[in-house]
């Protein structure tokens, strides 16, 4: 199974990543490589196997509906680029 | 010109109330009055080696959903990621679920104005996690860059996704649809339904096809509605845009459209990012979720009467009419105050639900009315309620007294008898009292005597009128239209 470049550039695209000519060529081998070997499953008849979303036989982990401490205002804010009223101020982004 | 017809599907948006966020212990709080992000914490903020933990609550209340909905709960719950860059979302990515939501294939009956019920059908209810809310910013002195404010409070509520098949035909349809979603979500306590505050929204897909079609034309999706008005006309609105594109021969765009409520009209916001774009995958945070029959079965016994089946009650048992029984269910808590008053039992003669309905929903409910409040602000029990009731069916006040002393009752709170009392109101229901009252109202108007036996007919109820007058209003009017109507005919 091989990745088109232009299969790379859509997920570059997607990934918001701005590659180089180079990087795509690289990414598109190494992308490929990566699908061809979980395609090594794809010999196995698995038509009565049930898709698995976890390797874990964990179930129901779930929490009470308990409200706990949230963190310090200063905290929350720390790493913020910018912030302003008590908020995170970002860069100008469209709806 | 091509006929066309309206293809709608409406995908609703529900908060759930619960005490906690969906996956941490933060307090949910109003997203709208709340200082911001003072509700936040690792785990809604997107921090890295976070953990999320499903809200046990949640589940149970959107299984509440899902069988009030007629949906199949499914046993087998898994959580994926929807990967999409935007600042509401801090992890980039929300947790929400794909190929295995909670419930499926459920349905709602809509009464359309035409008075014909219609089923809706309803694809999918899945749980997921609310986003941030963004402020732009305009560029001022303040922020010359202009810029956005993301506040986090509302990142990480649960919120409950509920996805109708494209089986609505119009605005009006969708608005009557989104409107007993609203009404059932806060029947089952899940959800206040607040749409000013963003905590129900509702967003239609609408398409356009030719009239007899089977193949879906190309849909835009509508945002902004923060009203059932809005959600109306903008679906209408909306119709309107593509058949004109479409009979001018162009093609309608796939994409995100707001409503502007001031101008009445849709505008383009983003094209919408095709669903394999969002890159769903299994959240590997989140181990599966079993829903057992019989956590179903224990859900099910916490549903309370919904208003349908309320609704058919009320009018089989209590003969209401299919209006007064729609109003008297609307409201959860109105309906709680109607069956209260049916179990005044120390009320002789007990009024019947049908006089005790008329009273709540002519007066009871014109007062609420006129002081914007609701029934949890009634100062009075239904059972001092029903006390009034019964004081006009014994004949203690007549009704024009009782809708007197009613107004008080709502200002006061007070007692009807205490009222009647205190004012001297109590209905004068002695004959030979009224008998006096006439024959003097007769001697002091000897012209109208004459003309009304001379066949002015009409003269009656002037006379009804002179005795209620000498009376203060407090004679039984039915002893007075029959005593006067003797007194009368005496004279011919």
């Amino acid at each position: 199974m091989s990745l088109t470049l232009a299969d790379v550039e859509k997920i570059a695209d997607l990934a918001r990543l701005e590659l180089t000519d180079e990087e795509k060529s690289q990414y598109r081998k190494q992308l490929s490589a990566i699908l061809d070997y979980a395609a090594v499953l794809d010999e196995l008849d698995l038509t009565d196997v049930v898709p698995t979303a976890h390797a874990v036989t964990r179930r129901n982990i779930m929490r009470e509906d308990v409200m706990e401490p949230s963190l310090p205002i200063e905290d929350v804010l720390h790493n913020a680029p910018q912030e302003a009223q008590d908020q995170f101020l970002i860069q100008a982004v469209l709806d | 010109m091509t006929e066309y017809e309206a293809v709608i599907g409406l995908e609703i948006h529900a908060e759930l109330m619960t005490a906690s966020k969906m996956f941490c212990g933060c307090r949910v709080v109003d997203s709208v009055t709340a200082p911001p992000n003072t509700a936040t914490c690792p785990v809604c903020l997107g921090m890295p080696g976070m953990l999320p933990v499903i809200n046990k609550r949640a589940v149970e209340l959107a299984i509440r959903v899902g069988l009030a909905l007629n949906c199949t709960i499914q046993r087998h719950n898994i959580f994926a990621r929807k990967n999409y860059f935007y600042p509401d979302l801090p992890k980039s990515y929300q947790i929400s679920q794909y190929e295995l939501p909670l419930a499926l294939d459920g349905h709602l009956d809509i009464e359309l104005a035409s008075g014909e019920t219609k089923r809706i059908d309803i694809r999918r209810v899945h749980l997921e996690e609310d986003t941030g809310k963004l402020t732009h910013l305009d560029k001022d002195s303040q922020f010359p860059q202009g810029g956005t404010l993301v506040d986090y409070n509302r990142s990480g509520v649960p919120l409950l996704e509920i996805v109708s098949e494209p089986n609505i035909r119009s605005g009006e349809e969708a608005r009557a649809y989104a409107v007993k979603i609203r009404q059932i979500l806060r029947y089952l306590e899940v959800n206040s339904g607040d749409m000013e505050k963003g905590v129900f929204r509702v967003e239609p897909n609408i398409s356009l096809r030719p009239a007899g079609t089977e193949t879906f034309g190309t849909r835009t999706e509508l945002k902004n509605l923060n009203s059932f008005r809005a959600l109306a006309d903008g679906t209408a609105y909306e119709l309107v845009r593509q058949a004109e594109i479409l009979d001018a021969g162009g093609q309608v765009v796939q994409e995100t459209r707001g409503w502007n409520e001031s101008k009445r009209l849709t505008f383009s916001q983003r094209s919408k990012e095709e669903a394999e774009d969002y890159r769903y995958f299994p959240e590997p945070d989140l181990p599966p979720l079993e829903i057992t029959d019989e956590w179903v079965e224990s859900v099910k016994l916490t549903l309370p009467e919904l208003p349908d089946t309320k609704r058919a009650r009320y009018m089989a048992d209590f003969e209401l009419s299919a209006y007064d029984a729609s109003v008297l269910v609307e409201e959860r808590a109105v309906a709680n105050w109607f069956e209260h008053t049916l179990a005044v039992s120390d009320v002789d003669p007990a009024p019947s639900p049908k006089s005790i309905a008329n009273w709540m929903i002519n007066d009871l409910f014109r007062l609420m009315n006129e002081h914007k409040q609701g029934v949890a602000d009634i100062k009075f029990e239904p059972a001092a309620f029903v006390q009034l009731i019964g004081l006009v069916e014994n004949n203690t006040v007549n009704n024009n007294t009782a809708k007197d002393v009613l107004t008080e009752m709502y200002q006061s709170g007070r007692p009807a008898a205490e009222i009647i009392q205190a004012k001297g109101l109590a209905q004068i229901s002695d004959e030979t009292a009224i008998f006096e009252i006439i024959s003097q109202v007769i001697r002091e108007n000897p012209d109208t005597v004459a003309a009304y036996l001379s066949g002015k007919d009409k003269l009656r109820g002037w006379f009804v009128g002179q005795v209620m007058k000498a009376t203060k209003g407090k004679a039984n009017p039915e002893i007075v239209n029959r005593r006067l109507a003797e007194q009368l005919d005496q004279l011919k």
